[in-house]
């Protein structure tokens, strides 16, 4: 059962300012949607390796060679608000 | 009458222009006008890209006159779904926090498809990134399936199965995470391959869920997907999870026939919940595979009934991974009025994202959250392996798997508020991506009230030959993709 405190915890953690009704909406929409994927409880998973990818996955290597990467300027094109080569952003340290 | 340049596939036009009855720049022309004219009502397109298509177009022209068309796609106009990132043009992602975003480079698959001739005519209508199976979740528009403009087209590729279905169109890229390729396809009556996982390169597509997110083709007939499915696929140095399997020329092994092939039909795809019309239409669908020469079995999947259980958990989870980039700072929307950096992001990330992806957002936070890891995550990684073995079982005794792509035809845009209703559209598609397999669906029937009807046909990894060459077996001895869809 999904609470209230639930639902702005994660909220807080994913970053979402999230209305009170929104929230409320969000409560019982996880709710219902938790609920049926309870179903999975109903398996057997012991000893059952986990997959994360549908082609199993090694590190893939190449050498170590210099090549050209995107220019700072387009990197930086799309910004909202930027300084000189910087993304500006809200003040995060306190004076 | 002489055929409309629109009414031709991508094989039948290149044919043309290779003997110069016709040149890429009238086909382009001949698309543009009837998007001009008929888009209004459909709404498959977010950005139509007149200028690239026109310069696209013309250089086509040149080379068909110097006698030196780049291939088969050469002067093809194409539709690219709105996850792709294309350099300079404008890639919303459905969403309004990406609104204005001009990506600095182009999505592999878009770069080779220019490589091989073919005319981008604009970037199409999807759900906001790519979380929905019927385009209402686009922060932008609307989009209406041809077929009957009160119906939604499917999605998440939406705008770019209606494209291909109004002839607004000719050949698209969509992306399938959980079937946003094949359900659209069936519900608009084009073919839509789902390719293997790492056939196709990912780089430049905007991720939703990295380990299920699959870039293929949506076209009108099974050679064209052949054509497509080629210029596009194979190793990308800027994407590690593409395989380096060999490219086949698809197109050259459609003829092989079925003859000899062993057909599953897996009996759980068949079970309560899908629409008896689509019942039949699959089921004779599989007869008529069985008259042209193949042996069919029937086959079990047992965990089929927790595949969408498991895609619920695991897709939200990735999502709020990747989704985490968009805080107001790289790129995309910034919300006024934050008064420090997490406050700034929070605003930004509640104003920028619709209903359903913060739904998301919070479903996959929530499984990947301290306490909950094991019981959901960890659970649904560990059924997810279930599910391959069961299709890995099941491909140890036949060749390729026959069952329907959705349990029911185009619904009314509305009808699924629900948010677990709209779920269960993909109980049939979810499986081929957990399990990576390739998948397609092809037209096989209609329903009493005119809508189209998916076969789908999954293959084993790498083994898009076979699949592409059933479903041509069956296209070519039947005539469905004779009826079209009227519009205005």
């Amino acid at each position: 059962m999904i609470t209230r405190q639930d639902v702005e915890h994660v909220a807080r953690l994913a970053r979402l300012h999230l209305s009170d009704d929104e929230k409320e909406r969000m409560r019982v929409q996880l709710d219902a949607i938790l609920a049926y994927i309870d179903k999975l409880t109903a398996l057997d998973i012991e000893g059952v390796e986990p997959t994360s990818h549908a082609v199993p996955l090694l590190n893939v290597m190449r050498d170590d060679e210099p090549a050209p990467s995107m220019p700072q300027g387009d990197a930086l094109a799309n910004a909202p608000d930027r300084a000189g080569e910087f993304f500006r952003v809200p003040r995060i340290i306190e004076d | 009458m002489p055929t409309a340049l629109t009414a031709l596939t991508i094989h039948e036009l290149t044919e043309r222009y290779r003997r110069g009855d016709v040149k890429p720049s009238d086909v382009a022309d001949a698309y543009l006008s009837r998007i001009e004219r008929l888009d209004g009502d459909v709404g498959a397109y977010l950005a139509v890209t007149h200028d690239r298509a026109r310069a696209a177009a013309r250089a086509a022209d040149e080379r068909y006159r110097a006698g030196r068309p780049l291939g088969p796609l050469d002067g093809a106009p194409v539709s690219i779904k709105d996850v792709f990132c294309t350099r300079g043009v404008p890639t919303t992602c459905g969403s309004k926090i990406l609104e204005g975003f001009v990506p600095p480079y182009d999505a592999t698959v878009v770069a080779r498809l220019e490589a091989a001739g073919a005319v981008m005519l604009g970037k199409t209508n999807m759900d906001e990134f790519a979380m929905g199976s019927s385009t209402e979740h686009s922060a932008y528009k609307l989009t209406r399936n041809p077929w009957d403009l009160s119906r939604v087209p499917g999605g998440s590729s939406g705008g770019s199965a209606a494209a291909v279905a109004g002839e607004l169109g000719l050949a698209a890229l969509g992306t399938d995470t959980g079937g946003s390729i094949r359900q659209p396809g069936a519900f608009c009556g084009v073919v839509g391959l789902k390719p293997t996982y790492g056939r196709v390169s990912r780089y430049g597509v905007i991720a939703f869920a990295s380990s299920l997110d699959h870039p293929g083709p949506l076209t009108r007939d099974v050679r064209d997907c052949a054509l497509v499915l080629r210029a596009i696929a194979g190793v990308d140095p800027h994407d590690a999870t593409s395989v380096d399997e060999p490219v086949p020329d698809y197109a050259a092994l459609l003829d092989q026939g079925v003859r000899g092939l062993r057909l599953g039909v897996p009996r759980e795809y068949f079970a309560e919940g899908l629409d008896p019309e689509i019942e039949r239409a699959v089921r004779a669908a599989i007869e008529r595979l069985r008259d042209l020469g193949a042996t069919l079995e029937d086959v079990s999947l047992p965990t089929t009934d927790y595949g969408l259980a498991v895609y619920y958990i695991v897709a939200p989870a990735e999502a709020s991974s990747n989704l985490a980039r968009y805080d107001g700072v790289k790129y995309g929307l910034r919300a006024p009025g934050g008064k420090d950096l997490i406050d700034m992001e929070s605003r930004t990330r509640a104003a920028g994202f619709g209903a359903e992806v913060k739904r998301r957002i919070m479903l996959g936070t929530y499984a990947l959250s301290a306490g909950y890891y094991d019981a959901y995550y960890g659970r649904a990684q560990k059924v997810r392996t279930l599910v391959k073995r069961d299709f890995e079982a099941a491909f140890a005794r036949v060749d390729l798997l026959l069952a329907p792509t959705t349990p029911s035809v185009a619904f009314k845009h509305g009808e699924k508020e629900d948010p677990l209703a709209m779920y269960l559209n993909d109980v049939y598609t979810v499986g081929g991506d957990l399990a990576g397999l390739p998948a397609i669906s092809v037209r096989c029937g209609f329903s009493s009230n005119g809508l189209p009807i998916g076969l789908q046909i999954i293959g084993r990894p790498f083994d898009e030959a076979r699949v592409l060459r059933t479903a041509y077996s069956y296209e070519q001895a039947t005539d469905w993709l004779a009826r079209r869809p009227e519009l205005a």
